[in-house]
This record gives C-alpha cells, sequence and structure tokens, in this order.
C-alpha cells in the first residue's frame, strides 16, 4: 500500500466512523536525516561531569515550567503558580516544579538560625534547631499537596485553557520528617490540649488552627523533599505535613507550634479558606481535600499531534481520604465510561497515574475521568457540586473536568449538558 | 526535656516565647494591654495602609476591600470584608500585628494596632467615631457576620450523596458543550516564556 492509499483508507476509515483499530504503520518513502546523516552529539565530545554540579532538564525541555496568571492577584509575592501537570508523568513532581504559594513571598531562612518553638498547654515549652530535629527517629511518606483554591477559577465555568492552570496548585513528592506526634510528646501535652496553632517565620507569619487529633495522627515535620532539602519556595528548611488537608495547612518556614483549648480562627481560616453557600453561611475548617482527577494528555496545552490511530490517555487522580483503586474515563461527554489501567504504586493521600489505550477515529471527543477514592467516594461533576454549594464558594472544586477535542486532535477546556 | 523523651531540644525561656507567642484568640486571649482611637486610626491608616486599601477601605485597584459590602454574600458578586464577613475582631488585630503593612510586617506598635483596628471598625459602620478600641473594650464589639459559620458538614451532606454506584453506559442521551474557555481567552500564553523567566 502507498502512502497516499493508506492515507486515503485512514481517512475513509474516520469517515466511516468505524470505531476499529486503523492498525498499521506509516511508511518512509525517502531515507530519513535523522538515521542516514551523522549528527554532532555522535561525531563530538559532549560535557564533562565537571559541567554541572547540580543538573537541570534537557534544553529542549525548557518549556516544561511552572507558570502564573499575572490577573489571578494583587501582586506576585501573595500569589501562586502552578504544576506543568501535562508534561509530566509517573506521580512524583521535580522539586523545582512544584507550585508555590506564598503569602509574602519566599523567606530565605539561615538554617544556621532556624529555631521551632513548642509551647502553650504543654509540661516543657521547648526549642529545638534543625540538627535537633535532625536526631529524632524519621518517616518517609508520599503524599499529595493541593491548593484549597485549585480549580477554583472554574466555579461559574470553564476559564482557563490547559490542565496546568485549572488543576495545577498540586504536587506529590516524598517528604523525609519526623512525626510531630514525636516532637509533641517531646514537650508533653497536657489534658486540655486539643488544638495546635502552626505557624510560619515568613512575612505572612502564617497561621493555622489544626485538631490534635489529625497532629497526632499522620503531620511530619518535614525538612527533606525527593530526598533533598526543601526547596526555599516550599519550606526551606522545615515545613509541616498535613495529609490529605488543604495545602494552606501546610505550613512553611514552621517556627513555632503551641497547643491550645480552642481553634485560633485566624485570617486564614475565616475571611480565607471558608466556604461560602448561595444563603450567606460559610462553611469552615473544610479540612480534606475531596476525590478529584484529570485527564493531563490530551489536553489543551498539550494536544494530539499524531493523528487518528494507537494513542495513550493519561492522567493523574487523588483523594485526601484515602487511595484511589480506580478511575472511569468516557470519551463521549459521559454518555459511555470504561475504567482507566492504574498504574504505578498506590498510597494513601497520594497522587496515582491512570492510562487508558484506545484506537482514535479522529472524531471529536469530550473527555472526562471520575476518581472513585477507598471510601467509596466517587469524584462529582461540577453541577453536582454547584447545586449544593452555589458558585461562590472558591475553595474545594473537585468536579469532573472535560476536555474538548476536536478533529485536528485540538483538546479545550468546556463544560457540558449533565 | 520531660521524661519519657528523646532528649532533644531545650526549654524554652519566658522572653522567647513572648517574643514569638503573638497569636490572638476570639476570646481576648493574647491581647496586650493598649488603646486606640478611631481618629488616630485615620492618620495611621491613610499614612500606612490606604495606599493599598484605599482611604474608606474600599480597595485600589486590586487591593482588598476592608470595609462595606454587608447584604453582598447572598448575591452573584459577594464582598467579603471585615464587617460583611469576618466573624471575630481577634482575627483583625491579629492579622494587621502579625502580617501588615504588607511588605513591612509587625512594625506597628500594639496601641497603633488597637488604633487602626478601631478605625476599620468604624469604617465598617461597626462602631461610631468616638470608639476607643482596648483591652477592656475589645469584647463589647459585636461583629456582624459572628454567627454565619459552620463546621464543615460534607459527611453529612455529601458523602452519602456522593459515594452511590455510578453509571457507566447509556448514561446520557444527548450531550451538548454549554461553555468554552476559549471564548474567554483569558490564559497567559503557553509559547511566550519570556514573562515566566
Amino acid at each position: 500500500m502507498t502512502d497516499t492509499s493508506r492515507r486515503n483508507f485512514l481517512r475513509g476509515a474516520a469517515l466511516a466512523g468505524a470505531g476499529a483499530a486503523v492498525g498499521g504503520r506509516a511508511m518512509a518513502q525517502t531515507p530519513d536525516p535523522a538515521i542516514t546523516e551523522l549528527p554532532p552529539w555522535q561525531q563530538y565530545l559532549g560535557e564533562g561531569v565537571d559541567a554541572a554540579p547540580y543538573g537541570m532538564p534537557s534544553q529542549y525541555e525548557t518549556h516544561v515550567v511552572r507558570r502564573n496568571v499575572p490577573w489571578l492577584t494583587a501582586d506576585a509575592t501573595s500569589s501562586v503558580n502552578f504544576t506543568p501537570l501535562h508534561e509530566l508523568d509517573g506521580i512524583i513532581t521535580p522539586n523545582g516544579l512544584c507550585f508555590e504559594r506564598h503569602h509574602g513571598g519566599v523567606a530565605e531562612v539561615d538554617p544556621a538560625e532556624y529555631r521551632l518553638m513548642i509551647n502553650g498547654l504543654v509540661d516543657t515549652p521547648l526549642v529545638f534547631d534543625l540538627q535537633d530535629l535532625m536526631r529524632f527517629p524519621r518517616e518517609n511518606r508520599i503524599h499529595f499537596l493541593e491548593c484549597a483554591a485549585n480549580s477554583g477559577m472554574e466555579w461559574r465555568g470553564a476559564q482557563l485553557n490547559g490542565c496546568q492552570f485549572t488543576h495545577g496548585m498540586i504536587h506529590n513528592v516524598m517528604y523525609t520528617g519526623v512525626p510531630l506526634r514525636l516532637l509533641l510528646e517531646e514537650a508533653g501535652v497536657k489534658t486540655a490540649g486539643t488544638w495546635l496553632l502552626a505557624e510560619g517565620a515568613d512575612a505572612s507569619a502564617m497561621t493555622r488552627s489544626i485538631p490534635m487529633e489529625k497532629a497526632l495522627d499522620d503531620c511530619l515535620v518535614a525538612f527533606k523533599m525527593n530526598g533533598e532539602m526543601l526547596r526555599p519556595e516550599q519550606g526551606y528548611p522545615v515545613r509541616l505535613v498535613v495529609p490529605g488537608w488543604e495545602g494552606n495547612m501546610w505550613v512553611k518556614w514552621l517556627r513555632r507550634i503551641e497547643v491550645g483549648d480552642q481553634p485560633w480562627h485566624h485570617r486564614e481560616e475565616t475571611s480565607k479558606y471558608t466556604d461560602l453557600f448561595p444563603d450567606g453561611q460559610a462553611r469552615r475548617f473544610t479540612w480534606e481535600m475531596d476525590a478529584k482527577s484529570v485527564i493531563t494528555n490530551p489536553s489543551p496545552q498539550a494536544p494530539i499531534t499524531h493523528g487518528p490511530g494507537r494513542m495513550v490517555l493519561s492522567g493523574v487522580a487523588w483523594s485526601g481520604r484515602g487511595t484511589i483503586p480506580r478511575v472511569d474515563v468516557t470519551l463521549d461527554g459521559g454518555n459511555s465510561w470504561v475504567q482507566a489501567r492504574m498504574s504505578g504504586p498506590s498510597f494513601d493521600k497520594s497522587m496515582h497515574r491512570f492510562y487508558h489505550e484506545f484506537d482514535w477515529d479522529g472524531r471529536p471527543l469530550l473527555l472526562q475521568s471520575r476518581a472513585h477514592d477507598s471510601t467509596g467516594y466517587v469524584q462529582p461533576t461540577k453541577d453536582m457540586l454547584r447545586e449544593i454549594r452555589g458558585e461562590n464558594s472558591i475553595y474545594h472544586n473537585n468536579g469532573i473536568q472535560t476536555w474538548a477535542v476536536n478533529e485536528q486532535g485540538v483538546a479545550e477546556n468546556v463544560e457540558v449538558s449533565s | 526535656s520531660h521524661e519519657g523523651g528523646y532528649g532533644l531540644g531545650r526549654p524554652a525561656l519566658d522572653e522567647e516565647i513572648a517574643a514569638w507567642d503573638i497569636d490572638i484568640r476570639p476570646d481576648g486571649q493574647g491581647l496586650p494591654r493598649g488603646e486606640g482611637d478611631v481618629w488616630t486610626g485615620e492618620e495611621l491608616f491613610v499614612a500606612q495602609c490606604a495606599m493599598c486599601h484605599g482611604d474608606f477601605g474600599e480597595g485600589a485597584g486590586r487591593w482588598p476591600q476592608l470595609a462595606l459590602g454587608t447584604g453582598t454574600l447572598t448575591s452573584n458578586d459577594p464582598v467579603k470584608t471585615v464587617g460583611s464577613y469576618w466573624p471575630y475582631l481577634s482575627t483583625v488585630w491579629d492579622y494587621v500585628h502579625r502580617a501588615m503593612p504588607f511588605g513591612n510586617a509587625q512594625s506597628l506598635s500594639d496601641d497603633e494596632v488597637y488604633a487602626i483596628t478601631a478605625y476599620i471598625l468604624y469604617l465598617n459602620e461597626i462602631v461610631e467615631d468616638d470608639f476607643v478600641l482596648s483591652s477592656d473594650s475589645f469584647a463589647e464589639v459585636e461583629m456582624p457576620n459572628a454567627g454565619a459559620f459552620y463546621m464543615d458538614d460534607r459527611a453529612e451532606t455529601e458523602l452519602p450523596e456522593f459515594s452511590r454506584e455510578v453509571c457507566m453506559e447509556n448514561c446520557k442521551e444527548d450531550v451538548k458543550i454549554t461553555m468554552r474557555a476559549r471564548v474567554l481567552d483569558v490564559t497567559p500564553e503557553g509559547g511566550d516564556d519570556a514573562e515566566n523567566a
């Protein structure tokens, strides 16, 4: 079969709406210079081992970066940027690509001057330096950190065109740290101590109230991410890890933990991170991040460029209440669903990777993914959430995302009828 | 360190705790002695705050609006300010003291924070112009929206609803696109790395 007739065959198959595998391979007419010509990297020596003491990605990957949306906030120092989810695979976010959310810019804390204080309703208020913290028994755990406002711009409808912008206020890394429980035990929590106030050392002096049960359960005082010390923008040298709970509570540059007998109701849990409902009332202390997923490829920033035929759909899913045993995928806007293939490790309150391989016939697609978590919770549609919460709750939008893919493979952020 | 621990860390000194433990609670715990009146607060606000928050707390540009907005919480465009939304006065004192002015945090004296807080209350029509906010008068102030917050109730209102069997086949008769992001066209251009360099 000649190349021309093959193309006609493919086009004919697409027009006929054949869902069957089109299979086969493209045929080369002329020899490929990528094979027949000697490339410089095969002829000349490359850089030596002394060229890059701390390596960076390939020069061809410079587009894989965090991006911000200037109109979202008044100032870049109290703002957010976005993880390029559409360029990543697996479940681990590279440290340099982990989204940032600061309220007073990046604090550059000198580790020699780092101190952590525990005070309040404890037997002995204590001060630790970094070396003290590193002498406690450590744990390694992989957890997602999702900003409570992730997808918040999408409450009123499709707004930003790309999963980096609609879903990229999230990262998933391995944390190394000390269980917060051990530090509290060292100070000795008094019986009346039922709440903690975690406070940061940055210019916003970030504070959040955390119930004691969570602190004693699975919180970590972490100093490493993906094996190396925390990045400055992620709280160097020490941050709080609050698995499954909204990112705001993961206080960075952690300098103090106070034990008290009631919550503090500080700015970040009254003015912010409270969820307004249509009746004018607001939920407070909405800590858990519910089960959520998004298809990262294809997506608006990652169109299908290879034409019809065999393709890989991929995405990520996570839940603040457990693991993700199952993700469903639809190609037709929710009329029919198939179970995606989960791949890679499944950790509690961690990102999970899913794939769905299929033969694309070249017709338009309406792609959605629907996460199921280990509690039996199923990711709702945006309309199901709006039915309960209205459109002005800002935070905790875990509604199902739709991408419309056209015949050219270009994807767009859309909403569809329910 | 206490018995049974690892013997790590050292006891915090009272001066150290006093330097860092600046948090204020709704019941007034943590409030230092001091006071400030509305008109002293106005002078301080104009000098230190108005360039971002406006002379009357109306907000300049995209900076936060601090005053008014009462009655908007049920509208399509809620204006959440100290007066219309914030449940506790302690939060105003605490936050202004710990984090404002933006870029020069913890530069205000206790009396200055009392005065600025009094002025913000006045801008929100919560107190009269002769009001003096102090550690004693603090408890008299009633915040209009204090009763409008309730504990996360997703366990009752959402989790059962969202934990049902799902439809897998023939779930929708007709699927229509109802909204497109491209129509808005507010996404930063992906190809232009200059602005993100």
